[in-house]
């Protein structure tokens, strides 16, 4: 079945003509309107525009003209990207109808490589969580099982791929929401070194902590999306002036004299037995391999926590000012000024989004600067000291990238329960890491997350880990059931 | 408490939300439990501690300041609520 290729196997087809962009945009389309009754991963499907796009790349192709490396692949978009002339909700009835008049820098650089969007993805609403739940319109189903979440923000994104409803995907990740999805529904999702990827046109949720990254069916996926979406853009000028490499280049390479450092805090009490069980087993594959593994510490992992609940609140609580009822999204009636700004935001923001806006406010008020929001920020120093003190002996931190596997829908209530969720992931974005997540294996029938974190740029070498690992392992591409049709893949 | 209901009200004016009495006392509760919960940051001494604001050593990015292309008015003002004579149209400010 067409679906189940992955990114590298459909441009090779479409390269050699064997199938062409209408027919793959085809097979996502049909897995869309098979599966997502049940998924619910999109919010929104474009699929004329997708055939539109598809049938511009067969042409062009026809005709001999060069064509992108993605050109004809079909994908799905987080729906906080903004997209020209497609609505961009964030998962808000404050921007469900909210049409963006230009595309976010990736999207425009996918287009231009030839990629083909199928439509835009559920997410926790302005990506504040980390299960789905917390969108304003439904709860997007966990592939592997669906009475359990595919995990968030950018649930949508990974259930998506998971279920072959979209070749490759792309999420943002504030403090975990493309790691901690790509962990739950069995997928690879890679968070970039902040600034690798261009932020102009995502919409901001904690500035000095949200990038986007590709969420693919394997490795060697995620490095060919990278190298597209990577690279300096005028329009975010915290996007990086650092050469981007031929990711796929880096993947052959051997693992003989890597040293992993596995950070002992990372395999704590709360940490699920058969999830450390599992990556135990991947280290030692790792090791077989002829890396190095040496049991390290990072000392203030602990802190992770606080410090992201108190930084992203504030940054979010600032960022989402703009919604105001003005110039674009729900307004709510009223006769004045003030009155129309507060009952625009409170009747059209969600109540964990309030909820952020209120802890953030307070820590950035009047008298709590310095306890909390400069408190944060001179632990946060700490955290990525630690960082950088592993960083100068050791190549790759090996960690799980979730304490547990996908829960139940519903079965969390408790917030700092569910804020729990990110201790693994947030250190990378605290201390602006790249990090990738890959399936190792399952717990109970469900997808557990292996996460390799590296140094500042050094995404090449955390793929190549990553491709090591996924080349050896046998997991490559196992499918959820659903999925699966009526074909078993390798 | 660390935060009480009167400075809840007042954070919400801040930040232009509007709280029901329900709410209110709701996000009291959680806000409380999370400030609570973030206090265990001042067990750390981090008196000669700097601030992490950005990980990149970025400074100011300039550009020269040349006229460009930009959104028309039209593209710009396609997702006002309420537009008028080419502009964003607002509640009265001002009795």
């Amino acid at each position: 079945m067409l679906a189940h290729l992955t990114v590298a196997e459909l441009a090779e087809k479409l390269q050699k003509k064997e199938v062409s962009a209408r027919e793959a945009a085809l097979a996502a389309l049909e897995q869309i309107e098979a599966l997502d009754r049940k998924i619910k991963a999109y919010i929104t499907v474009t699929a004329d525009e997708a055939l539109a796009a598809a049938d511009a790349v067969d042409a062009r192709r026809s005709k001999g003209e060069k064509l992108g490396p993605l050109a004809g692949v079909p994908m799905a978009l987080k729906d906080n990207l903004c997209t020209k002339g497609v609505p961009t909700t964030c998962a808000s009835k404050l921007l469900e109808n909210f049409i963006p008049p230009y595309d976010a820098t990736v999207v425009e650089r996918l287009r231009q490589a030839g990629a083909v969007m199928l439509g835009k993805t559920n997410l926790d609403e302005f990506a504040m969580g980390s299960s789905t739940e917390n969108s304003a319109f439904f709860t997007t189903r966990n592939p592997w099982d669906t009475a359990r979440v595919p995990g968030g923000s950018s649930g949508g994104s990974a259930a998506a791929v998971a279920a072959d409803e979209a070749y490759f995907a792309l999420g943002t990740d504030t403090g975990g929401s493309i790691r901690q999805p790509a962990a739950f529904c069995g997928v690879v999702g890679l968070k970039p070194t902040y600034g690798r990827v261009s932020r102009f046109g995502a919409v901001a949720f904690a500035s000095s902590l949200d990038q986007i990254g590709p969420m693919t069916k394997d490795v060697r996926d995620c490095a060919l999306v990278l190298n597209v979406i990577a690279g300096l853009d005028e329009r975010d000028s915290t996007s990086a002036d650092v050469e981007v490499s031929d990711y796929t280049a880096f993947l052959e390479e051997d693992i003989r004299r890597m040293k992993l450092g596995i950070p002992k805090e990372y395999f704590a009490a709360g940490v699920n037995s058969e999830v450390k069980a599992a990556v135990r087993k991947a280290i030692d594959l790792l090791v077989s391999l002829g890396a190095e593994a040496e049991e390290i510490s990072l000392p203030h992992t602990e802190y992770g926590i606080p410090v992201y609940y108190l930084i992203a609140p504030a940054e979010a609580s600032s960022n989402l000012a703009r919604f105001d009822g003005v110039r674009y999204g729900f307004r709510a009636e009223a006769d004045n000024l003030l009155d129309m700004y507060r009952k625009t935001r409170s009747q059209g923001l969600g109540s964990e989004v309030k909820r952020r806006i209120m802890l953030g406010t307070y820590a950035l008020s009047s008298g709590y600067y310095d306890a909390y929001y400069l408190k944060a920020q001179k632990v946060r120093t700490l955290i990525k000291n630690d960082f950088d003190r592993a960083f100068a002996k050791y190549d790759v931190l090996v960690t799980p990238t979730t304490p547990t596997v996908a829960f139940q829908v519903g079965s969390v209530s408790d917030l700092l329960t569910m804020y729990l969720n990110d201790i693994l992931t947030i250190g990378a974005n605290l201390a602006g890491l790249p990090a990738v997540s890959v399936p190792c294996g399952f717990a109970g029938g469900l997808p557990v997350g292996l996460q390799f974190i590296g140094k500042p740029f050094a995404e090449g070498t955390i793929l190549r880990a990553a491709y090591a690992y996924e080349q050896n392992s046998g997991l490559r591409k196992s499918k959820p059931p659903i999925a699966a049709g009526g074909e078993r893949h390798e | 408490m660390k935060i009480t209901q009167e400075e809840v009200a007042h954070v919400a004016m801040l930040a232009r939300l509007e709280l029901n009495a329900g709410e209110m006392e709701e996000i009291a509760g959680q806000l409380n439990d999370i400030l609570e919960y973030v206090d265990k940051l001042n067990r750390l001494d981090t008196t000669d501690v700097p601030p992490t604001m950005h990980v990149l050593p970025l400074a100011n990015v300039f550009r020269e300041d040349e006229p460009r292309p930009c959104l028309s008015r039209e593209e710009v003002l396609a997702n006002a609520p309420e537009a008028e004579d080419g502009m964003f149209r607002i509640p009265p400010v001002i009795e």
